[in-house]
């Protein structure tokens, strides 16, 4: 059912996940309850299995919540069927991954035009539109490049134009700095702020680092499957 | 890009991997069309043959003797039209291992048994002048470079003449085409009396006689009546339709059909567990590929839609690939190989079949890794990264 989008774009609501380990059953989130206000830069910390990339999953319509309620952009997606729920990531939502994730057979140009396939637009409206993603991560230059012929800080320049290619209001960005030196990771991070800012890209990030925190204008911190503090 | 780029993408990405597959299912589709063309040809005499002949041989084996005389007391027979008889002279031109079938025979009931033989009205009348005289299909005419008015030396592999000569001399007076494929061409006719006082022995026996009945519908009959006519003498007969005649004679080389279809299983049993094996490594190969599609939004379906594509493609560019030379192939062995295999040609009914094989190899080989593709949940492949 879609609601107003007036409110947060991100909003849940004692949301809990469980998960099956052989016979045991591991609950990995206990009731949470989170927004994320339109045109926020947030950042999610905490130590590894605290449950941060399973939130990112669930916020991501990627894993549906054993119960309560996943609202985003309006939309409360965990009662989607699968179908409908790729279908409303394809709109809603841009995926930035650690290990960039791009297809090493496609050229930088063509792995920005991946999502808009699912879009019924002419092939040279796809062009376009990836061409303009890819100037504005500063890398129009290498569009033809095959992924194995740049760099990692330019590999997640070319993921995070496939990510904002589709024009959507959400980045779910999992560790974008983790496989990176300092330097790119900046370069990287300016990036982010410059979709937040600029764009008005609303952004979840997973991060590790507090220096990438710190570029965000929120950080939630995560621990055992609860969030401890909302600064 | 479009969809079919992805596709193309992703079959290249392992480009040894891809050729080795694709020339195994080109060179299993290529024998396809081969053995295809060769069933055909050795069922070609039965595809020939005509519902209102009748062939009667000896009872024993087709290659024993019978009287001459049994074609006037075949043609008392109620129901019958006209008899004529053939005797295999096994003759070849200049190399014995190049034998073709020369039969002499009562060349005046030719035109009525075989109304689809066409000789030109004035050649006729010339070969009916000759007694050495020879009718020579127009394929084998084109195929040994004979005209009109040659005089041929042709050999006898069986029959020597009074003298021990096993040579012969015939003048070529005429030549006929047939309304079928080539495979009635490739023979040739001579006067049975000419061949039967010159040879050394045999003389007033023949091979086996060729009946033309007045209605098919009464073919079984007749042919009874044929064999009662002969029965209790030292000659029965056996006497089925020319289709069944043929097909009996190919059985001679073994069924066939059932050898080419065994080796034809098991070509595409192998090729199955080949291809099969190739989609599920390259789609194993791209499990957290396809989890980041499935993240970008494509659906369950559109993947397994996907993965197929795949496996058709290679499945259907490599089985037309292999028809296609199999039919080149086909073309020129017809060409060196005509006195053997008169029949030999592409078989369409084969192609058709082939290119149905290519699209059903291509569905089983890509069904279960497009299946597991699409069931792959996101999280799960992720986090196995």
């Amino acid at each position: 059912m879609s609601e107003s989008s007036s409110g947060p774009i991100v909003d849940l609501k004692q949301v809990v996940k469980h998960y099956r380990r052989g016979r045991e059953t591991v609950e990995v989130l206990h009731g949470l309850d989170l927004s994320i206000e339109r045109g926020e830069f947030c950042a999610l910390m905490g130590p590894s299995g605290s449950g941060k990339t399973t939130l990112l999953n669930l916020i991501g319509g990627l894993d549906r919540p054993t119960s309560g309620e996943v609202h985003v952009d309006g939309q409360r997606i965990d009662s989607l069927g699968s179908r409908a729920l790729a279908r409303w990531r394809s709109d809603h939502v841009g995926f930035i991954f650690q290990f960039y994730n791009l297809m090493p057979v496609l050229t930088a140009q063509r792995n920005v035009e991946l999502p808009l396939l699912l879009k019924s637009m002419s092939s040279a409206e796809r062009r376009k539109r990836a061409a303009t993603a890819l100037e504005i991560v500063g890398l129009a230059d290498r569009a033809k490049h095959l992924p194995r012929e740049l760099s990692g800080g330019q590999e997640q320049r070319v993921a995070i134009a496939r990510a904002i290619v589709s024009d959507p209001d959400l980045l779910l960005a999992d560790e974008p700095t983790g496989d990176l030196d300092r330097a790119t990771a900046e370069e990287i991070l300016d990036l982010l702020q410059t979709l937040n800012r600029r764009h008005g890209k609303t952004i979840l990030m997973v991060t590790h680092d507090p220096v990438a925190a710190d570029r965000a204008g929120r950080t939630v911190q995560m621990d055992k499957g609860s969030l401890l503090e909302a600064a | 890009m479009g969809w079919l780029h992805l596709v193309r993408r992703n079959l290249g990405r392992r480009k040894l991997r891809t050729t080795f597959t694709l020339a195994s299912i080109i060179v299993a589709f290529t024998l396809f069309a081969l053995l295809g063309g060769l069933n055909r040809a050795f069922n070609a005499g039965v595809e020939l043959a005509g519902a209102d002949r009748l062939i009667t041989t000896h009872k024993v084996s087709f290659i024993q003797l019978m009287p001459v005389s049994y074609t006037r007391r075949a043609a008392e027979v109620e129901g019958v039209e006209a008899v004529t008889h053939y005797t295999w002279f096994g003759a070849y031109y200049r190399d014995p291992k190049q034998q073709f079938g020369l039969f002499p025979t009562d060349l005046e009931k030719l035109p009525e048994i075989y109304p689809e033989y066409t000789v030109p009205e004035a050649r006729w009348d010339a070969l009916m002048g000759n007694r050495i005289g020879l009718l020579v299909g127009q394929a084998m005419a084109d195929y040994y470079g004979w005209e009109v008015g040659d005089t041929l030396p042709l050999f006898s592999s069986i029959y020597p003449q009074t003298d021990g000569d096993y040579d012969w001399e015939f003048v070529l007076e005429a030549t006929f085409t047939g309304t079928g494929n080539e495979a009635d061409e490739m023979q040739a006719f001579a006067h049975y009396e000419y061949f039967n006082e010159a040879r050394a022995f045999g003389t007033d026996l023949v091979g086996w006689l060729v009946t033309k009945i007045e209605d098919p519908e009464r073919a079984p009959e007749v042919a009874a009546a044929i064999d009662a006519r002969f029965a209790n003498s030292p000659t029965e007969t056996r006497t089925s339709t020319e289709a069944g005649f043929a097909a009996a004679f190919t059985d001679q080389f073994g069924n066939i059909g059932l050898i080419i279809q065994s080796i034809l299983a098991c070509v595409f049993f192998t090729l199955l567990l080949i291809t099969g094996n190739t989609m599920a490594q390259s789609v194993r190969e791209r499990t957290s590929e396809i989890a980041v599609m499935k993240t970008l939004g494509f659906t369950d379906r559109l993947v397994l839609a996907l993965v197929l594509a795949e496996s058709l493609a290679m499945a259907l560019v490599g089985g037309l690939i292999g028809l296609a030379i199999g039919t080149l192939l086909i073309d020129g062995m017809a060409a060196a190989m005509a006195q053997f295999f008169p029949g030999l040609a592409p078989s369409p009914a084969a192609l058709v079949t082939g290119v149905g094989a290519a699209i059903l190899l291509g569905i089983a080989t890509g069904a279960l890794p497009a299946w597991r593709a699409a069931r792959l949940r996101v999280v799960d492949a992720m986090g196995r990264r």
